[in-house]
């Protein structure tokens, strides 16, 4: 019989005879397992967790400052870098596209191929970190080290293309920086055809192990509705059963040129919304990343690259709210024009800010090691919390 | 590493100094305190995965800074952080030493001119013995950084006070 | 609906509240309404049977010089795949909104960083306080005017 680890355990004959009061412990936030400088306020009673309050602000970065005294509004793209540095081109890929909707430029064709391979390169790096960090936590020591020697090819790919491995500038408002090198179709084809056996040994190692499952089945479960209310998105929207993915429902780029699935919790080996679904929509996802960039990179056209970039850019007196689907959710950049060369307001919807405001929730009932599944599952990276 | 290794080659007594003997097994097993604040993180753990791998210089992650001998101190400092960064400075015991990766912790990095809540330098609350630049900086260059904190070591001595 | 028939909508219920509006406006068309009727619009927003918003996709906090401040709410309804933008502007003097908290959970976090960035308070928020900046901050951050500390707890702040 499976025990549910939501709800408190009862110990029978002590229940009502010991008396015993709530205690406080804080988790960070300089912590192996929090991925980053999060604390978080645990009120506990005995082993079983009361409440979770997360603190958050130690990697605020003044993101939003800068961008308001940057003299370009391509000048912003190497500090949106920065925000989720773990997949850097999906935040460049959502700036430039809401500052090309603002400014009304259309880019070359090529240019829109490349910037979706790039980007579900990206998710398949963010991925890679997730899971592997993930098993960490759980304490799988060994799927970390693979998913890091797998993850270190895919950074070979953007170094040959724009000479950073993990902060680019690659992506501009009307073109990309710099054109694929020679031999880029071979490489991508042949980093496909590695990385498909890899996805089904990573399967092996730790997504159908008995002792993750247990450790991650029936825990932290996240209801549909409770999720939309939250509004949060990306992988854990999806582990709660909502078949919600901006690619399919509010595409932007090329992207409804491919043809690919959107992977979608079941609940499979626990309930719907669970931990263990969460984390299988991510390892899904890495396999329909690399449907995608097959399919582009057969496509991929000729062009220039630099073409349609602008030598000025001074927009009108607009505001435009763009929102791209990133690996961690839902990306969306709102930015104010005042009609000069200066950005006048670029606040950044954060889905990991959104996701982690949705952890309380979560967690109710847990005990402490449970804590570490489902923040692990929920996939944060602070500096896109923090901004 | 040479130090003392080929000594061994002949017999099996080695005669060598204080300084020397301590100095190589300070270097050759520093152990680092699992510290990553921002984007240098990521790249400490590429460092520290099987591609570059510091494990060979023996060099290990450690979760409590009680136990460790080298805090790296990767990624940007806010002033939120500073004073925990402080408090897990103090709780390091001696030798310690601080290896500030990547432009943010050197010196402020991209944040230096309005970054209202970034502490321009790590070295203004710790003291730092090697700096290694770069935003992120590749592994390599964190690697170099760790050698060169080893020679740093090599050249400490009983007598002389530790400057740091 | 098209932003001009959801603007109809809330005019005939709201009347007054609804103060102006850019249903063309490009990129996205946007109503302005009052700050102190926010949560009773929102929850219409929300539950009726022809708008149903259930997302809100983001809260941002404005400066917008001489003394304004403002919010913006960018709505979404994953139902009838439509979507629409309510700004509200308040005076650095009065700088007091109806908090949305009921009405979308995710409003809970927005907010707190809207009063933490600009200071602008959230009736009805169950939970005001500081979330990114340190709790003895003084001032908000991302005024238009603002001034960067010397000192914060005896470290230099500036260069």
């Amino acid at each position: 019989m499976e025990e549910t680890m939501t709800e408190p355990r009862k110990v029978a004959g002590f229940g009502r005879d010991l008396k015993s009061e709530e205690m406080v412990i804080s988790m960070g936030p300089q912590h192996p397992s929090t991925h980053g400088v999060l604390r978080l306020e645990l009120v506990v009673d005995g082993e079983i967790v009361v409440d979770v309050i997360p603190h958050i602000g130690y990697l605020h970065r003044c993101f939003e400052k800068h961008c308001e005294h940057m003299t370009n509004y391509q000048q912003v793209i190497p500090y949106a870098d920065r925000m989720d540095y773990v997949a850097a081109m999906s935040n460049e890929f959502g700036y430039v596209v809401a500052c090309e909707k603002l400014l009304k430029i259309r880019v070359p064709e090529r240019v829109e191929y490349i910037r979706v391979i790039m980007a579900e390169f990206s998710r398949i790096v963010s991925h890679l970190i997730a899971i592997g960090t993930y098993g960490m936590d759980i304490g799988a020591f060994t799927p970390f080290l693979y998913c890091m020697r797998d993850r270190e090819r895919v950074l070979d790919i953007f170094e040959q293309t724009c000479g950073a491995r993990l902060l680019y500038n690659y992506m501009w408002i009307g073109g990309l920086s710099h054109d694929v090198p020679p031999g880029f179709t071979e490489k991508v084809k042949d980093f496909c055809k590695y990385f498909r056996p890899k996805i089904k040994e990573l399967n092996d190692l730790l997504s159908y192990n008995k002792i993750f499952i247990k450790r991650t089945a029936n825990v932290g479960v996240l209801p549909a509705d409770v999720a939309l209310n939250y509004a949060v998105s990306g992988p854990v929207l999806r582990g709660s059963g909502v078949r919600w993915d901006l690619r399919k429902n509010d595409p932007y780029s090329v992207y409804d040129r491919f043809d690919f699935e959107i992977p979608v919790g079941q609940g499979l080996k626990g309930t719907v919304g669970d931990c263990w679904d969460r984390y299988m929509v991510r390892v899904h996802e890495m396999e329909q990343s690399v449907r995608i960039i097959e399919q582009a990179v057969d496509m991929l056209p000729a062009g220039d690259i630099a073409s349609a970039i602008p030598k000025r850019i001074r927009p009108d007196a607009a505001d435009v709210y763009v929102r791209t689907e990133t690996p961690k959710g839902e990306l969306g950049y709102y930015i104010v024009s005042d009609g000069t060369a200066t950005p006048f307001r670029v606040k950044v919807k954060s889905p990991c800010f959104v996701n982690l405001s949705a952890l309380p929730a979560m967690c109710r009932g847990a005990m402490i090691a449970d804590i570490v599944a489902v923040l692990g599952s929920i996939d944060i990276v602070l500096g896109e919390v923090d901004r | 590493m040479g130090l003392l290794d080929q000594k061994f080659e002949n017999s099996n007594i080695v005669i060598t100094s204080m300084d020397n003997l301590l100095n190589w097994a300070r270097l050759s097993s520093l152990w680092g305190m699992q510290f990553g604040l921002a984007c240098c993180a990521i790249e400490m753990m590429a460092t520290g995965a099987s591609h570059y791998d510091l494990d060979r210089f023996g060099t290990f992650f450690r979760g409590t800074p009680r136990q460790s001998d080298v805090m790296i101190v990767a990624g940007t400092v806010t002033l939120k952080m500073a004073s925990r960064i402080r408090v897990l400075y103090d709780q390091m015991s001696e030798p310690r030493y601080v290896i500030s990766m990547g432009s943010c912790s050197n010196c402020g990095g991209p944040y230096w001119e309005h970054g209202y809540h970034v502490l321009k330098g790590v070295d203004r609350i710790i003291p730092v013995d090697v700096y290694v630049p770069g935003c992120p900086p590749r592994p390599e260059a964190l690697m170099e950084g760790l050698l060169k904190l080893q020679e740093k070591i090599r050249t400490e001595s009983l007598v002389k006070k530790k400057s740091a | 609906m098209t932003p001009q028939q959801i603007l109809e909508s809330l005019k005939s219920r709201f009347g007054e509240a609804v103060l102006d509006a850019k249903v063309d406006a490009f990129p996205d068309p946007w109503i302005r309404v009052a700050p102190a009727t926010l949560r009773e619009i929102c929850l219409y927003l929300r539950d009726d049977g022809e708008m149903l918003f259930d997302v809100l996709m983001c809260l941002s906090g404005m400066d917008y010089r001489g003394g304004k401040l403002g919010v913006v709410y960018h709505c979404d309804s994953t139902v009838n795949h439509h979507r629409i933008v309510l700004k509200t502007e308040v005076t650095d003097a009065e700088p007091r909104v109806a908090s949305v908290e009921s009405v979308w959970k995710t409003a809970n976090w927005h907010e707190r960083e809207a009063f933490d960035l600009y200071g602008i308070v959230f009736d009805g928020h169950p939970d005001l306080r500081r979330i990114l900046m340190p709790d003895d901050w003084s001032g908000f951050p991302l005024r238009k005017d603002y001034q960067v500390p010397e000192f914060y707890n005896g470290m230099k702040v500036p260069y």
